[in-house]
This record gives structure tokens, sequence and C-alpha cells, in this order.
């Protein structure tokens, strides 16, 4: 498997970073409640951890370790709040949906990890490479999480797709359980709690699956990647 | 010892060059965007009073003939309230009134209460809450068409001991699930249309002076 390969195998799946890191916690809490928003600030996350991976690596020779935390924090801050100010300027209706979620970045640990566990000690296009495919994972999370607690909390998929994708995408929404009466918990935090414990479970099933017809391949890897 | 000093003087001097950039970049494409911000942010203003007040009613900037007014007594929790004014030549036409309804479920709620100049409402939005999604949230016309059943009703349709919702004793529905939310607009929207009625005489008479 290629270097590139391994690292897009890791930000999906093998160190999905909802699932298996279990980092941005906050973010994915918060915006899952329907497909749409989790879409969205989803690719605003897999922006800010590209940008801010590739500068992390860009700099990292020039930043000594002792202060390598604090520039971390001063570029991702910076690279959040220039995004921020765009969206608000040039894609005012999704500033007007995303808007308050955008600050929200931040305090998403695995930007600040990848930058940490990826970006300041690997070359600029696997950095980069990692970013893209770190984000993919988290928005896939995102959309997944956000699928099941608008299915079970509302009934419908893809509501208020018209406010990312414009007025074409109203008859995006699918109503998937006609005359729903609503299911609250799916919705409000807990919903969310339970919702992404029931998800890592599943993965954490799929992957035991996997793992059976081929003990002796999983062993030889895991043997790899602690060397 | 000497080189520990270099070393915290290097770190430091790094770390100070990344805040310049840093700082440097956020002015910059501050700079470069804050007039579009404020452009769209006007727009998006604009385009909420024009739907409660049709441009055809009226002939003036909305934007520009908009006032300051405090009143302590019914608006407690905000320092000034924002009123947007429609005139016709000289006659008032009606009035927007960008409120707060401080008691939402999650904090408070900003609404745009539409009064036409008989009293009658015209129309109420809700510009930006926080309430709950899937319960609270039907307040944002997005949602449900929950704010046009204000549409039409004043001070004396229903008398002020009816401005409530159902569960308390007045006319306006509430939501399943969700009382607090409804009763934070419906006390608001009452406070808007006491606040028109004891001072319309000054709001039309304003008018005349600004339009001199």
């Amino acid at each position: 498997m290629s270097n590139f390969q391994q690292i897009f195998k890791n930000g999906l799946w093998d160190n999905n970073q909802a699932f298996v890191a279990l980092l941005g916690l906050c973010p994915l809490l918060a915006v899952s409640n329907t497909v749409i928003n989790g879409f969205a600030l989803g690719l605003a996350t897999t922006l800010t951890l590209i940008l801010s991976n590739s500068v992390v690596s860009l700099v990292r020779r020039q930043v000594g370790s002792e202060i390598r935390l604090p520039v971390f924090v001063l570029i991702i801050a910076s690279i959040v709040t220039v995004i921020e100010l765009i969206m608000n300027a040039y894609f005012y209706e999704l500033y007007l949906i995303l808007g308050i979620f955008i600050p929200l970045i931040v305090t998403n640990c695995s930007i600040i990890g990848r930058a940490e566990a990826f970006a300041s000690k690997n070359p600029f296009a696997e950095s980069f490479i990692d970013g893209l495919a770190m984000g993919l994972g988290f928005t896939s999370a995102l959309v997944i999480l956000g699928a099941v607690r608008e299915v079970l909390g509302s009934g419908t998929l893809f509501a208020n797709a018209h406010l990312m994708f414009g007025e074409a995408a109203k008859g995006m929404t699918i109503t998937v359980i006609g005359d729903y009466e609503g299911f609250l918990l799916a919705i409000l935090p807990p919903g969310a709690f339970i919702g992404l414990g029931l998800l890592i479970a599943l993965k954490n099933v799929i992957d035991k699956r996997l793992a059976k017809p081929a003990t002796q391949t999983v062993n030889l890897t895991m043997a790899a990647k602690k060397t | 010892m000497a080189s520990n000093k270099k070393l915290i003087l290097n770190a430091g001097l790094v770390l100070g060059l990344f805040s310049f950039i840093g700082i440097g970049l956020v002015s910059f494409t501050y700079a470069l965007t804050q007039q579009q911000i404020a452009e769209n942010e006007r727009l998006f203003v604009l385009k909420n009073l024009r739907e409660l007040v049709p441009e055809h009613l009226h002939d003036n900037d909305l934007l520009a003939d908009s006032l300051q007014v405090s009143d302590t007594r019914l608006f407690k929790n905000e320092r000034t309230v924002t009123l947007y004014r429609a005139f016709k030549g000289e006659h008032l036409v009606a009035m927007i009134a960008q409120v707060t309804a401080p008691d939402g479920y999650n904090g408070s709620i900003k609404l745009l209460v539409a009064i036409q100049e008989n009293g009658q409402l015209m129309g109420v939005r809700a510009v930006s809450h926080h309430e709950t999604p899937g319960l609270g949230d039907a307040i944002d016309t997005n949602k449900s068409d929950w704010v046009f059943a204000f549409n039409g009703h004043s001070l004396s349709d229903p008398t002020p001991a009816y401005w409530k919702v159902k569960r308390d004793g007045g006319v306006f529905d509430q939501f399943t699930g969700a009382t607090i939310t409804p009763r934070a607009v419906v006390k608001t929207v009452l406070k808007t249309l006491q606040y028109y009625q004891a001072h319309k005489q000054t709001l039309t008479q304003a008018a005349a002076v600004s339009h001199e």
C-alpha cells in the first residue's frame, strides 16, 4: 500500500477522528442534528484541516519544540478567522446558517491534534493529504450521525438542503417516515451521545468481522505500525 | 547559561513573528471584506423588512428612516430599540421594530415586528434565536408557519388579557412540547404593540420633521 493510500485509510477508517480518536466531539455533537448541518460543518472543518496542516508542515523546521503549540494555535485561529470573514463577505447565505459553527472549528481538537501528530513531522504533500483525509473522515462521521439523528428525530433526510445548495435543492428533502410524530431525544444532545456510541460500537463490530478471516495479516500490520 | 538565554530569546522572536503574521493576515482580510460584509448585513436587514412591508406600500428608504428609541418600562433589557418607519409621502404607513424577547428557552430571541399605521400587525419574524431544534425553532418561517398567526391581530383583537398562549388562557397556539418559546414571543409582540400605541403620535410627527 502506498504512503498516500495509507494516509487515506487512516483518515477515513483506521484513525477516524470522530469514531476512533474521539476528537472534535464538541462540534460533532452540536451540529449533527441534520445531514445538511453536518455536511456543511464537515466541509468547513476539512478546509481548515488542509490549510492548517499545510502551513504547519511548511514552517515545521523554523518552529522550535518549546513554542510549537502556541504557534500552531496562532496559525489555526488565524486561518479560521480568515475563513469566517471570507464566508461572511462572499458566501453570506451559507454564513448565516453556519456562522455560529465556524468559530467552533477552533475548539475542534483534531485540528491541533493533526498539526502536532502529523504535520509537524511530515513533508508538505503528505500533510496536505492527511488534512484532506482526516477532514473527509470527520465529514463522513458528521453526515452519518446526522442522517441517523435526522431520520429518528424528525423522519426526514436532507431537510433544509436549499440553505446550502440553493432553491433548486428544495426537492432534495426525503420524507423517510411520513406523518412522523418526531423523536425528540434523537435531536437533543443526549441523542448525539447515544447515536455516536452506537455508531462506534457498529464500527468495532465491523472491524472484528474484517479481522477474523485475516488475523494473520492484521497482526503483521499491527507489528509494522509499532515499529 | 548564555545559550539558554539565546534559546529563550529566539523562541520569543519566532512566537512574536508568527503573532505579527497572524495579526497581519486577519487585519488584511478584515480590511478587504469589511465593506462587503456591511453591505451584506444591510441587504439582509432590508430583505427582512421588505418581506414585512412590501416595497409598493412606501416610498422612503427604510434603513435611512430608522430611529433608536428607548423605553425602560416596556423594553427593560435593551438600551435602545431600532425602529424602521415606512412612509408614503408624509404619511406613516407602518413601523417595524427590531425587538428582543429576553426570555426564550435558550436566551434571547431577536424579532422584527411590523405594525400598520392603524395598529394592526403586518407580520412578525424571528431574525435570530437559539431555540431548541425541532421544538422551539418552529418560530422560524423556514420551519413552520407559526409566526404568521400574528398577522392582522392588534391590541383590541384580542384584548391584552388574551395576548397569551393557549395554555395560559390566551388565544395563541403553543407548539407541542414547547411553551416557553411562544410565550416569550407573544409577550414581546404585545409589548411592541403597547409601545406603538403609546408613542404613535411622536412617531408620525418625527416623520414630518425628518422629511422637511
